[in-house]
């Protein structure tokens, strides 16, 4: 056993190479794989803001350049109001299927983790099993029917189907993080104001939601994520181009502009700007959320 | 009332969101469409029931039926498991103790949050075969331009390696994983003088299987639904090349309004998804390792 293998997984590397060269090397190349990769990943981002600030001629050039002749700034008005795109509207409606699902998903997965996590009944934990099957189930087995039924209430081309269903749950997995959550907070805080009489409706209200910052935010930038790249949904229920997302926006630009690629870039960024930026702030809460779900699963 | 039949109403009533949305919008829908894959809906008039013609349809005279099986398996086949590699390997990188790891968990996190609309589009481009940059750097290394999604023998491989861009949501829970694995495990193993090839193979790995175990059932499910790839980049060609199951599914129900048909093609992907499901729990016994809690 030398010490560098051991001083490996107890996590104290000895930085200074001359006094142990083999352990140098190591990190060196731990380096310059972790340094490749990281190229491999990013590139492509970048690729894309790149792309969006160059002139249309200097996009088929080959080979290319990587950094733009000129920067265009001008790509991203330009682009915004190209002829019969109606961006302004569409980003209004992305924020309000977004906004109306993250309340409708933030009321009923808490009201429906705190019954999981708190209150014992018969059929309880049928229904979490139901819940928690929910996630795998292939989602085009519900399709057609859902299809047919908003098809026969009238609900087709408006923003109903893409957002109702969100105060009916909020989503298996955000039942699961609220209910995973619930489970440990201190029974003694609840006890205490149930014997006082204080119903249950009050003590989720007045003493779970304080205590819940971290599982609410990291349960309301999952769903802001979701709605805010759903594609599948809006394809689906929309029809009229005055009730786009962004998502359809972009394809929708594709499929008649096929060749204008700085604009198209120019608008993918766009989309991709707040979903990175929500990152950064909830870094932390996301990847513990991203955890939970995978460890406790 | 006693306080048994309050809990039990009262449950139910905070519950009822789920439970009403699972009869709503699951279970419902679920029935209904096992009952239209057996008639022929054309949508604007009332489903006729004509057994199990829209199954034999699509088993036997419908060729397009197995290729888009075909697409769809090879791609799950390959894409989940080199996608399960990536992820372990780059978590296993990050989960050497060196500095600068933050930077290098966001950078390889990132491509995972990028909406699928936006990375399709980039990736497009990036695989464009006269101007994409993939071509340029191949170029200048020396190698053949690739066709990409060009020519139907290269299309599906390169849907394999775009996948393989968002690794990251994997890599994070495996990393998560590792960063369980105690401390003292690995410490007893050196002790009884075993090597890090060894640790690896008898201390990471079969800590892990629970977390692999959980990324391969998901990562199954996921990849067997894969339909905007195709929808927007490729239409399913060329030549029927990327014609994977949902596209086609799509295709019959909002293009051709055979909603019967498609139903039944939505129940066959669910019966194929849960006899994969159970094949993978039930080997889970055989290679699944789980620690019993002793405290």
């Amino acid at each position: 056993m030398t010490v560098s293998e051991k001083d490996v997984h107890v996590g104290i590397l000895d930085l200074d190479w001359r006094r142990r060269p083999k352990q140098g090397f190591r990190i060196l190349l731990i380096y310059l794989i972790l340094g490749v990769s990281a190229v491999v990943f990013l590139l492509p981002l970048l690729w894309m803001v790149t792309t969006s600030l160059k002139t249309q001629a200097e996009i088929y050039v080959f080979p290319p350049t990587f950094f733009p002749e000129t920067y265009r700034w001008q790509n991203f008005p330009e682009g915004w109001t190209y002829e019969s795109m109606q961006w302004t509207r569409w980003l209004m409606n992305t924020l309000a299927i977004t906004a109306s699902v993250m309340v409708g998903t933030l009321i009923s997965a808490t009201l429906c983790g705190y019954g999981f996590a708190r209150i014992s009944f018969p059929g309880r934990d049928l229904w979490f099993i139901l819940v928690l099957a929910s996630i795998m189930l292939p989602g085009t087995v519900t399709l057609i029917p859902l299809f047919v039924g908003f098809h026969r209430v009238g609900w087709l081309d408006t923003l109903l189907p893409l957002t109702v269903p969100a105060f009916f749950g909020g989503g298996a997995f955000n039942i699961f993080l609220m209910r995973q959550f619930f489970k440990g907070i201190p029974v003694e805080l609840e006890e205490a104001a149930l014997i006082d009489g204080a119903g249950r409706l009050r003590i989720l209200w007045q003493i779970f939601v304080p205590l819940s910052g971290p599982v609410i935010a990291a349960t309301s930038v999952f769903t802001f994520q979701a709605v805010w790249n759903d594609y599948f949904g809006p394809l689906i229920f929309l029809t009229s181009q005055e009730n786009y997302t962004l998502a359809l926006g972009i394809t929708f630009f594709k499929g008649l502009y096929n060749t204008q690629i700085p604009y198209m870039m120019a608008m993918s960024f766009l989309m991709v700007i707040p979903i990175i930026i929500v990152f950064f702030f909830a870094q932390k809460l996301m990847i513990r959320g991203v955890i939970l779900s995978g460890i406790q699963a | 009332m006693n306080s048994r039949m309050r809990d039990t109403v009262q449950g139910y009533l905070f519950i009822s969101p789920v439970v009403l949305g699972l009869l709503i919008f699951t279970i419902g829908p679920m029935l209904a469409s096992f009952y239209m894959s057996f008639t022929k809906f054309p949508l604007l008039r009332a489903p006729e029931w004509i057994g199990l013609r829209n199954y034999v349809v699509m088993f036997t005279s419908d060729r397009n039926f197995w290729q888009a099986c075909k697409v769809t398996l090879i791609y799950a086949g390959t894409s989940v498991p080199l996608g399960l590699v990536g992820a372990f390997v780059l978590a296993m990188l990050l989960n050497q103790r060196v500095k600068g790891i933050a930077f290098f968990r966001t950078s390889f996190y990132m491509p995972a949050i990028v909406p699928a609309i936006a990375s399709l589009i980039l990736w497009g481009w990036l695989m464009n075969r006269d101007y994409g940059l993939i071509n340029a750097v191949l170029v200048r290394l020396g190698i053949p331009k690739f066709s990409f999604f060009a020519e139907p023998e290269t299309a599906l491989a390169s849907m394999v390696m775009m996948s393989l861009w968002g690794v990251g949501a994997g890599m994070i829970i495996y990393l998560a994983g590792l960063q369980g694995i105690p401390e003292s495990l690995y410490e007893a193993g050196k002790l009884d003088g075993a090597n890090e090839l060894q640790l690896f193979r008898n201390i990471t790995i079969p800590m892990m299987t629970p977390t692999i175990f959980f990324n391969l059932v998901m990562g199954l499910i996921a990849a067997s639904q894969t339909f905007v790839n195709a929808f927007v980049l490729t239409s399913g060609g060329p030549l029927k090349a990327t014609y994977f199951y949902n596209l086609m599914l799509y295709e019959r129900a909002f293009n051709w309004t055979q909603m019967g048909m498609a139903s039944a093609m939505a129940w066959f992907l669910l019966f194929v998804v849960l006899i994969l499901t159970l094949l993978v729990f039930r080997s889970s016994g055989l290679w699944v390792f789980y620690e019993v809690e002793v405290k």
